[in-house]
């Protein structure tokens, strides 16, 4: 795009700068209305395991409840708490949004079709995705309120605890792929499992930490189970309590465009990414986004589904699961793994 | 811990289990109703808005013998009475006020001529609390406006009573 915008006699450096605006927007804008039908989806789904109805007014089938509630949202008043400081608190939700949108910089939605295709993509992310707590941490601390400040402690560790699993499922990747760049990664898995199953997931080696990135992606996004940082019935919101208007939903756009990320590396470090499930030449008619885009929402319904099902985890359990089962596990397949590709792919040294 | 249970632990078995449940709700027929189009059967000893009837002639019922008034828990009634031009005895005015009101129907259950009654409607939210503090026309209008379902109700209750 950049040699179209120089054709039309703009310099190298403007024509570089437009084209990346233009590209920031098509992944911006059509990710800020997935996120808003996101939301409507969540409640839906959790509402039909209960056996309720969900949003069914505004629009057909409720389709504009997130729009309706945005416009509510857009239209409040700004409160901002006396005895809070004043600077961080209204900077820490757009850290949290800023933080949640970067990462998709790095997402191939196809062969090439990628923002960024930077070779250290896997490490950009992780990267990113660690900053997003300080959002959290700077709002917890800002309110000068006690909720918050429990929940930012909480969320604090939280996130550091399984950061450690999700570093170690990274690198069994990793070394499977012999890559950091996502689009090598998806391509390492054609053709992984019998030579037509395009997934790392269904490779008995690499399922049991698709499971653990799942599990710890959930704990990653403070989604149910482990969302005790927002832990409704005993610190009232958390550390949004103390937030109105905008700057609340700036909270939970960032919250959910988050659970959407974690999603899409699902499925892309684990479950071919935007490749076809099988490698059969007709399925790649289709194009690569629609699978990706197919496989982030069937994995936006397994969270749904899970925050429908599971009780919320208490802090020492969660805590004990992180360190003790998460972390010795993860290690020992890492283990695992790079002992099977010494012995496979390298060979043991005599 | 015996084996199976480290299996069960390390396979997610529970959790599974728990999905596998869900789902199947996911796909049950809904347990709500649509409230707004769809509404639940009310019994025809539905407690709700309260209603002033007339006789057939068109003429009030109430007597004004204040027993409603005397037997409100919540002293939600209000009646002042004085005789009429033809000597029968009737009220001047018959306020509810709906915002202290609780509902028990021992207004209706007191009343000796079934004047006094608690209608099927229970969809009169306002914007304003002065349009909850009920006068004798208000009341009398809801009367007139339900007449038939309340009858109704009231002859099917009647075996009961």
């Amino acid at each position: 795009m950049t040699a179209l915008f120089q054709s039309w006699g703009m310099a190298f450096g403007w024509a570089w700068f437009v084209s990346t605006i233009i590209g920031i927007l098509v992944i911006a804008l059509p990710v800020m209305l997935f996120v808003a039908l996101a939301i409507y989806a969540d409640r839906k789904i959790w509402a039909s395991m209960a056996l309720r109805r969900g949003p069914n007014v505004v629009g057909p089938f409720g389709l504009l409840q997130s729009f309706a509630d945005g416009l509510k949202v857009f239209l409040q008043e700004t409160i901002v708490p006396s005895a809070s400081n004043r600077g961080l608190f209204l900077l820490a939700p757009i850290i949290t949004f800023t933080v949640a949108l970067i990462v998709w910089s790095v997402i191939p939605f196809q062969i090439g079709v990628v923002l960024a295709d930077i070779n250290v993509g896997l490490l950009y992310v992780l990267a990113a995705s660690s900053l997003g707590v300080y959002g959290i941490i700077m709002a917890g601390w800002a309110s000068n309120s006690k909720y918050p400040f429990f929940s930012a402690l909480r969320a604090a560790a939280q996130m550091v605890s399984y950061e450690v699993a999700i570093g170690f499922v990274l690198i069994s990747v990793v070394l499977w792929t012999g890559s950091f760049n996502l689009t090598d990664i998806v391509m390492a898995q054609k053709g992984e499992v019998f030579g037509f199953i395009n997934a790392f997931g269904w490779n008995p080696l690499l399922f049991p930490m698709a499971v653990l990135f799942l599990i710890s992606s959930l704990a990653e996004t403070q989604r149910a189970p482990f969302d005790i940082a927002e832990a409704d019935s005993e610190l009232v919101a958390g550390y949004q309590t103390e937030y109105s208007s905008m700057s609340f939903a700036l909270f939970w756009l960032g919250e959910y465009a988050n659970v959407i990320l974690m999603c899409a590396l699902n499925a892309i470090l684990f479950w071919g990414g935007f490749l076809p499930p099988f490698d059969w030449a007709p399925l790649y008619l289709v194009p690569g986004i629609l699978w990706l885009f197919g496989k982030i929402l069937f994995f936006f319904f397994v969270f749904s589904w899970i925050k429908a099902t599971v009780p919320r985890f208490r802090y020492d359990q969660l805590m004990r699961l992180g360190w003790k089962i998460f972390l010795p596990l993860s290690l020992f397949w890492v283990f695992l793994v790079s002992g099977y590709l010494m012995l496979v792919r390298v060979g043991v040294p005599a | 811990m015996s084996v199976g249970q480290i299996i069960k632990s390390f396979t997610l078995w529970e959790f599974v289990k728990a999905h596998a449940l869900t789902l199947r709700y996911f796909f049950r027929a809904k347990a709500t109703i649509n409230y707004p189009y769809e509404k639940n059967p009310l019994s025809p000893r539905f407690r709700g808005e309260h209603a002033l009837r007339r006789y057939p002639n068109g003429e009030e019922r109430c007597i004004a013998c204040k027993l409603c008034e005397a037997v409100c828990p919540a002293l939600a009634i209000t009646i002042e009475a004085e005789p009429r031009d033809d000597g029968s005895r009737r009220t001047t005015r018959y306020d509810i006020d709906m915002t202290k009101c609780i509902y028990c129907g021992l207004c209706a259950e007191a009343c000796p001529v079934d004047a006094i009654v608690e209608g099927p409607n229970f969809e009169f939210a306002t914007e304003t609390r002065e349009e909850l503090i009920y006068d004798k026309t208000k009341l009398l209008d809801n009367g007139d406006r339900w007449e038939r379902t309340i009858a109704a109700n009231l002859a099917a209750d009647a075996p009961y009573r």
